[in-house]
């Protein structure tokens, strides 16, 4: 009975707290840079698209949204010919950022995707592809992956 | 009065009364929303105060279909009973002196007689739905209704035998004195706590307790169908108001303002406490719901009655 | 004799002379291991398999190499020990020294040992730097990548490869921490058994090029059990789908046919269902149409030849059982033929009479052989996976000779030392050099109309009679063997080497086995279907449609009998490529290949094997379409197959050769894809989609819903019963001028089929003409030019291997004849 009238009277005092309401659209967010919005593609420093089209994204993804297909250059490095999430069903868990081991793949702190059409919420990867090198400003997966010779290496050692 | 005034002033009351569930359904959103440090809806017109227009209109276009199974002309006929016996008990509420459509004698008894109905129109839809969530909500509102019927009753009655009337009107003039708050304040706390049961609100919402029943007997229902029990809850809560009002808190009586105008900021004060019911209790177990009817509240109000009958007739 | 074990606590029986990783194998515990391979033994390169072993309970036990020690009875094994497990981590992380961290662009990623070991070592943190041992790789032509960075050197690469398959162009070049697995040039791998170095390499050295090209991660993809249709063997291959692209070929294990490798032509030939030349469209006139069109084309086609005669119905041994039993049910038993020339049809039944009579050997018991007579087959071309199991045979006596001096027979290299080299006794009995020459006892050359002669004279000298040298030599060493098996074939054209080769196995009863190979994938099937040749075909009177069936007849028979075949007839070829015989018919009408059809073919031991849709959207099946043309409702091929039993009671065994489209696991259908199959989402727009196919054939899904395969119920079953032995053959009588056919079997591409994959094409070493630089000089062509012959245009290479009056000539059709070789402009 007075616990009864204890919350009736701790619930009614919050007539008149501050709401913590924030007024979105009028006041926009302050996120922080790690927020997982929009996916994006990133880009090596020196310009190329980090993607190396290993579908580790497409495979941790849990609901199954990221497909990607393998292409290669005739270099031999590989890159994807397809790269498609599907917004409508990511759930911004940031799996896919985790498992990248090139940075390719960042989440945004940009959440505003509301479409009317389902089929606007394919992202293909024009729509994915940034210009710029997103979080990891200096990495570059060709430099730590142990494939290419130190710049200084006799070519006959690389002979059988 | 006269019979096309009668039909002319029960449409205006109609109507009123319709308005009034609408409005009170915004400002139970925004208290709420206020009393949990939110800002409730604040879109839809002036301080969203058009939200209840918008929301009437979105029900009015979904689409209202019948589940697979279900018994229709049932399924059909039990929102329309959800609403219908609330507004009849409207029918004897004195909003000022003089002031009711039908000043029956009886009209206390109608009015609960009213309120009661209400359950059929539950457990119809329940059965109707064919759906177990919906069954369980049906059951749990006919057992609900006749555990808290029963004390409702009762503890009125003090009042009644201190007014020696059950007329609206009588009720009301006998507290020139003093309200009846004061002269039966066990009767009151029974009455507003069967109230709460009656008008199914929080915490005793338990046939449509989402948390176990998704929705209870309301399930199945979408559209217009699910409005109509909705405005049957909302009409309800403003009739046990009028009630709680006319019974204990003095009615019309008031200085300075005319009689309507304090039966209204009364009534809405009553409402506004049911809002603040909802926002700060939990919802029993539904075995703890029915003990405390039987076991605590039925007793209470009985011995309520025997002391009141032992004060007036000495 | 068996030892008892414990492993890890647990009581397990195992084979007296076994390792203990193959012990702890077979009892079913995994040992981590990168170089030891059931099919080539233990060398101990990886050092991964230590193990705790204790020779007794009380021991306190040694680290060692479970691949290389005996097992002996009372033995505990540990696996788990706690030391043992830090000493394979050790080893895992001295692997990752040197590879690189380039998972994410390896093939191999998902499907790889290294990363499975490494990651159940629990190395995931380098404590090295990131500069590794760099090498530069090799061009390895247009089947197999190399990227030697990823080496561990386990050395199963090379041993396979000179080992087991007997190549010599690939070897181990260097030393300490800079050995390379490699040509000594870049260049193309010789061996036509390369591709297997893509499923062997532990990690991501050798990968299949074809697959790289349209590159979808395993646990991606489709697989569907199948088996190859490039030749008579019938390997089991497990087909790899995406996107309703067929990405690879793998081999599947089967115990009596491949238990671990195949073939390149099996390898990369399925992928002819993607090449160019694969038949999409239905074509009426020349005209695209849609398939309806065609298919209404075709039977009302079909409906008016009743009144003409008949239709005529043309198999082929491309196509499945049911198929060709569909068209023989459509026509008319006496209006079906069988899609070859008529000594080809005699051939084949002969075949198949030799073969009811005779204890079969399959490719496990040529394998397990310690004697082998090959006549007249040029087994790598027509049969490679035959060719690998002689191989394997050919070292029975090096065994022996190990297993006297008490080595034991898993130590794969010392057995090697031990045997000395000593070869098995290999008679190879062929018209020219062959690939096998180098592990033969006895290579030896004669000319085609001379093999079966030799043959007799092996059988006659069984019989104690007197026959010449080689043959008596050759007769005492299959009679000294306690397991001889005799190989022949169809690819010399002559039945006299078959009824030879079946009086040799006779001779030796009961001990020798006999295998005979047919020409193609159903050609055994077809055989026992019955069915005339094309010149009876081409007899027929009347002017009814005739109906083609998987075959191009150009490579059937000569022109004038097509000419003869087609006149005044409608032309209705259902195919899966496009070959000279579409190109002709009147309606063409696209069907689903091998690949994307359920269907039955019976391989050269009389098993009859089943195919499975690989692919969830093609074609619709060969016999779907001829079951329909003739009213027949069959809705799938359980109930084709019991019609087949009715009509044909030889093959009333085939529904036994996998399960019924009726048969669910536990856990429901068969799931075609693995559980974590990724991206099915990606275009998913919530609701829209309609409910993925079901196959009415199988009892596979097309989706990761339902339970693992079950394979040994996939293993075909043998049909193969008694049957009366036809009169002997007469040797062909070849008459005309001309020089006489030695037909030349290429590894790497046979039939049109094999022709349709790109990636073999660009392997294969395309048609030749081989002459005796005498007789090219008497017809006045120098080496190199092209020669018209047969209405073909080849190029002429000089070979003074081929006999006087002979001449070499790559074709599919091998009945004896002579040919005109001219010049060409």
């Amino acid at each position: 009975m007075i616990g009864t009238l204890k919350s009736l009277w701790a619930v009614g005092l919050k007539l008149f707290a501050p709401t913590q309401t924030q007024g979105y659209p009028e006041v926009k967010p302050a996120l922080a840079p790690r927020y997982r919005g929009r996916i994006i593609l990133s880009r090596d420093p020196d310009g190329q698209e980090r993607c190396v089209a290993c579908n580790l994204c497409a495979v941790v993804c849990p609901v199954d949204c990221i497909e990607v297909v393998k292409a290669e250059t005739v270099e031999g490095r590989w890159y994807p010919e397809t790269f498609r999430i599907n917004f409508a069903r990511c759930i911004f868990c940031g799996l896919c950022e985790e498992a990248c081991p090139t940075a390719a793949i960042q989440l945004t702190p940009d959440f505003e995707l509301a479409d009317y059409a389902r089929s606007s919420l394919v992202y293909d990867k024009p729509d994915l592809l940034i210009a710029g090198k997103g979080k990891y400003p200096g990495y570059r997966y060709w430099d730590v992956a142990g494939k290419t010779a130190p710049p200084n290496t006799d070519p006959k050692d690389l002979a059988p | 009065m006269s019979g096309w005034l009668v039909i002319l002033a029960s449409a205006v009351l109609i109507a009123g009364l319709l308005v009034a569930a609408g409005v009170f359904t915004w400002v139970e959103r925004r208290l709420l929303g206020f009393l949990q440090e939110r800002l409730g809806p604040n879109r839809v017109g002036p301080f969203g105060f058009l939200q209840w227009v918008a929301d009437t209109v979105k029900l009015l276009t979904k689409e209202d279909a019948p589940p697979e199974g279900a018994d229709v002309i049932a399924f059909r006929l039990a929102p329309a009973l959800a609403a219908l016996p609330i507004l009849a008990g409207f029918g004897v509420v004195a909003f000022g002196d003089g002031l009711a459509i039908a000043p029956l004698d009886m009209g206390v008894v109608f009015a609960t007689a009213m309120l009661a109905l209400t359950v059929y129109a539950l457990v119809l839809g329940a059965w109707a739905s064919r759906n177990r969530y919906a069954l369980l909500g049906g059951l749990r509102a006919a057992a609900q209704m006749i555990a808290y019927e029963a004390f409702l009753g009762l503890s009125l009655m003090g009042v009644v035998l201190i007014a020696g009337s059950f007329a609206m009107a009588d009720i009301v003039a006998a507290q020139k004195g003093a309200w009846f708050i004061l002269v039966q304040p066990l009767g009151a706390v029974l009455f507003f706590i069967a109230s709460l049961a009656a008008a199914h609100r929080l915490p005793f919402d338990l046939q449509e307790s989402e948390t176990d029943l998704v929705a209870g007997f309301m399930t199945e229902y979408s559209g217009m169908s699910f409005a109509l029990f909705f405005l049957g809850e909302y009409v309800a809560i403003l009739l046990v108001s009028a009630l709680a009002v006319t019974l204990f808190l003095g009615g019309w009586l008031g200085p300075w303002l005319p009689g309507p105008v304090w039966f209204g900021l009364k009534v809405g004060a009553v409402a506004l406490l049911f809002i603040w019911v909802r926002a700060a209790l939990p919802r029993p177990r539904y075995d703890q719901l029915i003990a405390f009817a039987w076991k605590l509240a039925l007793p209470l109000a009985l011995l309520n009655l025997l002391l009141t009958g032992w004060v007036v007739v000495a | 004799m068996t030892v008892r074990l414990t492993i890890d606590g647990r009581q397990v029986e195992a084979q007296e002379g076994e390792d203990l990783l193959t012990a702890c194998t077979n009892a079913g515990v995994e040992v981590p291991h990168f170089c030891w391979h059931r099919a080539m033994g233990s060398i101990g390169a990886c050092r991964l398999c230590a193990v705790k072993v204790r020779r007794h309970e009380a021991d306190p036990g040694t680290i060692e190499m479970a691949c290389m020690i005996p097992v002996a009875d009372g033995q505990h094994i540990d696996i788990a020990d706690p030391e043992a497990a830090a000493f394979r981590g050790h080893v895992i992380e001295w692997l990752m020294r040197n590879h690189p961290h380039d998972c994410a662009v390896c093939e191999e990623g998902g499907d790889c040992r290294l990363q499975d070991m490494t990651i159940a070592s629990g190395h995931h943190l380098r404590r090295a730097g990131p500069d590794k041992r760099i090498h530069r790789n090799q061009y390895l032509g247009p089947l197999i990548t190399h990227e030697m960075n990823r080496c561990i050197a386990c050395y199963r690469c090379t041993r396979f490869y000179r080992g087991v398959a007997g190549g010599r162009d690939l070897d181990v070049f260097g030393a300490h921490d800079r050995v390379y697995f490699g040509r000594a040039e870049d260049g193309v791998l010789e061996s036509p058994f390369a591709g297997n170095l893509a499923e062997i390499c532990p990690t991501g050295v050798f990968n299949d090029r074809g697959w790289s090209k349209v590159y979808a991660r395993p646990w991606d993809m489709l697989e569907t059990p199948s088996v190859c249709p490039h030749c008579a063997v019938g390997c089991n291959i497990g087909l790899s789908v995406r996107a309703n692209r067929l990405r690879r070929v793998i081999s599947r294990s089967h115990p009596a046919i491949n238990a671990d490798f195949l073939c390149d032509r099996g390898r990369y030939g399925p992928l002819f269902i993607e090449g160019p030349s694969a038949l999409k469209a239905a074509r009426h006139h020349g005209h695209a149409v849609p398939l309806r069109t065609a298919l209404d084309q075709a039977q009302e086609a079909i409906a008016v030849s009743a009144a003409l005669g008949g239709a005529i119905g043309i198999g082929s041994p491309r196509a499945s059982l049911e198929a060709n039993y569909a068209l023989r049910r459509l026509v008319g038993p006496e209006h079906f033929f069988a899609g070859l020339d008529a000594a080809e049809v005699a051939l084949h039944r002969r075949l198949a009479a030799h073969l009811a009579n005779a204890s079969i050997a399959s490719l496990a018991d040529i394998a397990a052989a310690d004697a082998i007579l090959v006549l007249g087959e040029d087994l790598t071309g027509t049969a490679p996976m035959a060719a690998l199991a002689v191989r394997q045979a050919s070292r029975a006596a090096e065994r022996a000779l190990a297993a006297e001096k008490h080595v034991p027979a898993f130590l794969d290299n010392a057995v090697r030392v031990a045997g000395e080299g000593r070869r098995a006794p290999l008679v190879l009995v062929t018209p020219v050099p062959d690939a096998l020459d180098a592990i033969a006892t006895h290579p030896l050359r004669r000319a085609p109309a001379d093999i079966a002669g030799f043959g007799h004279a092996i059988a006659a000298a069984l019989a104690g009679k007197r026959a010449d040298p080689d043959a008596s030599a050759a007769a005492a060493a299959l009679a000294a063997a306690s397991a001889p098996v005799i190989i022949a074939g169809a690819g010399l054209g002559d039945p006299a080497v078959l009824d030879a080769a079946a009086a040799i196995a006779t001779a030796l009863n009961p001990r020798a086995r006999l295998a005979l190979f047919p020409a193609e994938a159903n050609s055994l099937g077809l055989a026992l279907l019955g069915g005339e040749g094309l010149e009876a075909a081409a007899d027929v009177p009347g002017r009814g449609a005739v109906v083609v069936l998987e075959n191009d007849l150009h490579s059937r028979c000569d022109p004038a009998t097509i000419a003869r075949l087609f006149a005044d007839r409608a032309v209705i070829a259902l195919d899966c490529v496009e070959t000279a015989t579409t190109a002709i018919a009147h309606t063409v009408v696209p069907v689903a290949s091998f690949a994307d059809a359920a269907g039955t073919c019976i391989n050269h031991e009389g098993r009859a094997q089943r195919t499975i849709a690989a692919r969830p959207d093609s074609a619709p099946a060969a016999w779907r379409v001829l079951a329909a043309f003739g009213g027949g409702a069959e809705a799938g091929l359980d109930d084709l197959q019991v019609a087949l039993a009715r009509d044909c009671p030889q093959f009333a065994a085939i529904a036994a050769a996998a399960p019924a489209a009726s048969y669910r696991t536990p856990s429901g259908r068969i799931a075609r894809a693995p559980a974590r199959f990724s991206g099915r989402t990606a275009s998913d727009s919530a609701g829209g989609d309609a409910a993925p196919p079901r196959d009415p054939d199988s009892p596979f899904s097309w989706t990761m819903e339902g339970g693992a395969l079950p394979a040994e119920l996939f293993q075909g079953v043998r049909i193969l019963a008694a049957a009366a032995l036809p009169p002997p053959a007469q040797a062909p009588a070849i008459g005309g001028a001309g020089l006489i056919l030695i037909p030349l079997h290429d590894p790497f591409s046979v039939s049109e089929t094999d022709r349709a994959s790109t990636i073999l094409a660009a392997r294969a070493p395309g048609p030749q003409l081989r002459l005796h630089p005498a007789d090219a000089a008497r017809l006045k062509l120098a080496e190199g030019a092209i020669v018209s012959v047969e209405g073909r245009t080849v190029p002429l290479v000089l070979d003074k291997h081929i006999p006087i009056g002979h001449a070499g000539l790559t074709t599919r059709r091998t009945t004896p004849r002579r040919l005109m070789p001219e010049g060409s402009k």
